[in-house]
């Protein structure tokens, strides 16, 4: 059902919102053995649920959403509820404000039942490395009799074969898997290299990308400031249009936001595609990527050609150094964002009296993980000033050039890119493990990290099942500020 | 010259003024063959209501961690969002310095672990600043010498983010931090090292505040920690190009330590230099006690602060002309806000009042008694500058200090400053009574000074017959002395004419009473 679709239940009272609320909560606790919550908020959910219940009684619903379960990714500040980030370093911190784009949520009526499961501060492309545990496929996973896996210190615990089970993507897992499972109509994610669309194309759902700079970022603990975006995921595009309505727009809080007037999307529902010219950039056939997924992407492209669109081959000629550029540019943002991490003012203090500087390293290692401890290293590496102008600045530069080759498509009369959004299908948590984080980001990423230094909108859209039975995705990318299209 | 005797007060008034200007610890010998040169960075807190990318409040003395906001504290998911007032004072000060504007200035972090900044960086502007190449031109007022005119080239203005505090606790084996300072709105002035003294560095510190108080863009309290100057010191050859090895001071917290902490530091290099020691670049601090500077026990390796662009803060861009978007700071409109400079008012005050160097500087650096000026001069059809100065700098200020009366409650109204003007510019009064009249003011301050002349007979006597009897008197009385001026010696014609104002109780008019003393002596010398 479409968001529309339940609100009209709603509304007609054939359901009511603390009941919904309440069937969310039975279906997160059944599915517990995805691991994609690490908070789930009863008591606040079922408050909120009330409330809802109230006004629609008394005919003031405010938005479609009134009274419908969401759930938020781990790395949104929500007032009063645990904003951990999948990490030690917040295990215990409860932040004392809401996020801009929660809280446009909690205004409009939804109904926050939990926080996701996420790689700890959005740093993997698996959802597997979080200190509260890895999260599972809904696609394919045994339920029932399988334990959830714990973590001692910072190591991925090996699982054999018996309980193996599909990953659920990353970083915004848990919200995907959230999602998907039915828990929540739909969920918040972040987007920095793919975070929210990977997810999306591996449980088989909606997840959109917007563009930097049209949703605020104010609440969303950082991981790359500079593309970080707030994702939605969804089961389809009408509810990630109708969220995306309520949620854009400029924040004085947040000065990245651009400060236009946001117009509202409306569906058309007798779009034309005789009007669309969508390119096919050769450079995302890159040899790692299934063989299932290009024949899905040139099924889809051959399907749109007879429902009139243009077909362009195009070309992105820097795409094959934007993993390198995105990597440097995302390391030295985490050693910089990770700095406010000392244990002083919140999150993990270690009991170390010795020093100052022997407790904010004691606290940082004790609290941060191996993947981020690792960034934060070479992040400092390449910000050192005789690294600089090599390493930082180069990337910036090369960063302008990637830009440039989406601009450059899009004027010469492209109005939409087609492209795959991941290398293939979910894969076995066991595969996925051999490669460290940083080896799989560089892979995994391929596909959708141009999107993050371009800042330009891009969807990820299940488009079929694989062989075996599992979703595929493709990509649609567009200039930026046209998410409408 | 005419050698007026003044009394003791009027003294005192005269070496409080001297004194104003910083006085040096110690009487440094800088031998011919050596000089100073000095560079100042000047931190300086911009007084709005609220810090530079947080809405809380910078009152000083507020109870701890009261005025922290959640991005003051970086609490995560916080964005900086700049405040417009911040920007408008800085560009004031900026443009009131002769600065470039930089129509679009970029924000940076600079990385490093302290307890007192939380987020693990500061946000400054480090590589695109807001303002360079400025110049402030002030006067140097040294203890022994005429004022002269010195300039330094001001390098940088940025603005950026000030520090929490942090407290100590040696014994509790703790730090305590305070956040209520953490994101105060400052402004950072680099200077070329073009100073030579501490003398200079502190004059260069008293016109800058002068100023920032005229733009009212910062309070300048130095106690308060509003105005932090750290100064960049070495030595060099006379001769020479090359720039020694330098130390920075820091702690200095008030404009007398500029001078002292920086005189003593020279000195200092000079004498490592003289016994062929190396000076070693360091940072030290101003010990005041002692008025030295002592090697920081905490030796900083060079720091490399992993400079990096701000992502969450777009370039800060300014309008050329005016604009109607209030989001918007327009240069054009900021530089109509410049009010009347301290180097634009001394030099009306000598122009217009004819007032020398030293009166109008002394003048511009206090404000109470340079709008009393203004005041007694508008009431006044062709006032004598010099003469009014010296009613209020000699004559008014040396009963207040005297008595401990402070500006506020000055009991002497305008309307007995003209008076005395008056009395004095006509010469109906000496000096000598100025002081007493204004004793019998303090305690009377409703009775009127020319009564007051009036009642006491204190008029200077100026009846030339009068004058010229005594004057005889005193010829018939002191031969010896009177020998002694026809040899040359010029200070027994100073004590005749001492003796002829004895005889007239300090009221003759002392211009007569020389000019009819020299006749009469003429006279003898032709007898």
């Amino acid at each position: 059902m479409t968001i529309k679709q339940l609100s009209k239940e709603l509304q007609d009272m054939t359901i009511a919102p603390t009941k919904l609320c309440e069937a969310s909560l039975k279906r997160i606790k059944n599915s517990k053995y995805l691991n994609n919550f690490i908070t789930i908020s009863k008591e606040l959910a079922y408050e909120q649920a009330q409330a809802s219940e109230k006004l629609i009684k008394a005919g003031e619903t405010r938005s479609p959403l009134e009274g419908l379960p969401v759930a938020v990714k781990d790395n949104f500040c929500t007032k009063n509820i645990r904003t951990s980030c999948a990490s030690k370093m917040l295990e215990n911190f409860i932040p004392t404000y809401n996020a801009t784009v929660v809280q446009k949520l909690v205004d409009h009526g939804a109904v926050i039942v939990g926080k996701t499961n996420m790689d700890e501060f959005a740093m993997g492309s698996g959802a597997v490395d979080s200190a509260f545990g890895p999260t599972k496929n809904v696609w394919k996973t045994p339920s029932g009799h399988l334990k959830v896996n714990t973590f001692q210190g910072n190591q991925t615990k090996a699982v054999d074969a018996e309980e193996d089970w599909f990953i659920a993507g990353g970083s915004s897992g848990g919200s995907a898997a959230a999602v998907a499972s039915g828990a929540c109509v739909a969920a918040l994610g972040s987007d920095t290299g793919g975070s929210t669309r990977i997810p999306a194309a591996y449980c088989g759902i909606v997840g959109l990308k917007p563009t930097y700079g049209l949703l605020s970022r104010h609440g969303l603990i950082p991981l790359v400031n500079s593309m970080d975006v707030p994702g939605i995921l969804t089961r389809n595009v009408d509810d990630t249009t109708l969220i995306f309505n309520l949620l854009a727009g400029w924040d004085p809080k947040d000065s990245t936001t651009v400060q236009e007037d946001f117009e509202p999307i409306d569906l058309e529902s007798d779009f034309n595609l005789r009007n669309i010219t969508i390119g096919i950039p050769q450079e995302y056939h890159s040899p790692g990527i299934d063989a299932q997924v290009l024949n899905s992407w040139s099924s889809v492209t051959t399907l749109l050609e007879k429902l009139g669109a243009t077909i362009v081959p195009v070309s992105l000629p820097h795409t094959k150094y934007s993993i390198a550029c995105y990597s440097i540019l995302n390391h030295c943002e985490v050693a910089s964002n990770m700095a406010r991490y000392d244990g002083i003012e919140y999150g993990l203090r270690s009991a170390e009296q010795q020093s100052t500087e022997e407790m904010f390293a004691k606290s940082r290692s004790q609290g941060l993980n191996q993947v981020v401890r690792g960034r934060v290293i070479s992040g400092n590496y390449f910000l050192l000033s005789r690294n600089y102008e090599n390493h930082f600045l180069q990337a910036l530069r090369l960063r302008r050039l990637i830009a440039n080759d989406f601009l450059n498509v899009w004027a010469n009369g492209v109005d939409l890119l087609l492209t795959p959004v991941t290398l293939g299908e979910a894969p076995r948590f066991s595969e996925f493990t051999l490669k460290d984080n940083r080896e799989q980001c560089a892979t995994q990423d391929y596909c959708t990290q141009p999107a993050n230094l371009a800042g330009c909108p891009a969807i990820s859209i299940p488009t079929q099942l694989s062989k075996n039975g599992m979703p595929l995705g493709l990509q649609l990318l567009a200039p930026n500020f046209d998410d409408a299209i | 010259m005419q050698r007026s005797v003044k009394s003791r007060a009027v003294r005192q008034a005269i070496n409080f003024c001297r004194s104003q200007h910083s006085k040096v610890a110690k009487e440094s010998e800088t031998p011919a063959e050596w000089k100073g040169v000095v560079g100042l960075e000047i931190h300086a807190q911009i007084s709005t209501n609220s810090k530079l990318f947080s809405r809380s409040s910078t009152e000083f003395s507020s109870p701890v961690n009261e005025n922290v906001a959640l991005f003051d504290a970086a609490t995560p998911g916080t964005l900086p969002v700049i405040n417009k007032a911040c920007v408008e004072s800085a560009l004031l000060t900026a443009l009131a310095l002769q600065c470039k504007i930089n129509p679009a200035s970029t924000f940076d972090r600079k990385h490093y672990f302290y307890a007192d900044m939380p987020a693990g960086y500061q946000i400054t502007q480090q590589r695109n600043a807001l303002a360079n190449n400025g110049v402030l031109r002030f006067y140097v007022t040294p203890p022994d010498g005429k004022p002269y005119l010195k300039s330094s080239k001001l390098k940088q203005l940025q603005l950026e983010q000030d520090s929490g505090k942090s407290l100590h606790d040696i014994e509790g084996r703790k730090i305590l931090v305070d956040l209520n300072r953490a994101g105060i709105a400052l402004m950072e002035l680099v200077f070329e090292p073009d100073l030579s003294n501490g003398e200079e560095a502190a004059s260069l510190v008293k016109e800058l505040a002068l100023i920032f108080r005229k733009l009212k863009t910062c309070s300048c309290k130095m106690e308060e920690g509003a105005l932090r100057v750290d100064a960049n010191v070495s030595v060099q050859k006379t001769n020479s190009t090359t720039l020694g090895p330098r130390t920075e001071i820091k702690n200095i917290n008030s404009i007398r330590g500029v001078a002292n902490a920086i005189n003593f530091e020279i000195q200092r290099q000079i004498d490592a230099n003289k016994r062929n020691e190396r000076v070693v670049v360091e940072t030290r601090a101003y010990d005041a006690q002692n008025k030295s500077t002592v090697a920081m026990r905490d030796k900083e390796e060079k720091q490399d602060y992993r400079f990096m662009p701000e992502p969450n803060l777009p370039p800060l861009r300014l309008a050329e002309g005016e604009t109607g978007d209030k989001k918007i700071v327009s240069i054009d409109t900021i530089l109509k806000r410049i009010p009347e400079l301290p180097e634009k008012v001394r030099e009306k005050l000598m122009k217009e009042f004819d007032l020398v160097p030293i009166q109008a500087i002394n003048l511009v650096n206090d404000e109470f008694l340079l709008e009393l000026f203004y005041e007694l001069c508008n009431q006044i059809e062709k006032p004598n500058g010099r003469t009014v100065y010296g009613v209020i700098m000699i004559d008014l200020l040396a009963l207040l200090k005297q008595n401990g009366i402070s500006y506020d409650k000055n009991p002497i109204s305008t309307g007995n400053l003209l008076e005395l003007y008056h009395l004095k510019q006509e010469r109906l009064i000496s000096s000598h009574v100025v002081s007493k009249v204004m004793d019998a003011l303090n305690q009377d301050p409703s009775n009127s000074a020319q009564k007051i002349v009036e009642e006491n007979s204190w008029f200077l006597i100026n009846d030339r017959e009068v004058i010229l009897k005594v004057c005889t008197e005193v010829v018939a009385e002191n031969q010896k002395k009177v020998r002694a001026v026809l040899k040359g010696k010029k200070n027994s014609f100073g004590s005749l004419i001492s003796a002829v104002d004895k005889k007239f109780n300090n009221q003759v008019d002392m211009q007569i009473a020389r000019s009819i003393m020299e006749e009469l002596i003429e006279k003898e010398r032709n007898k």
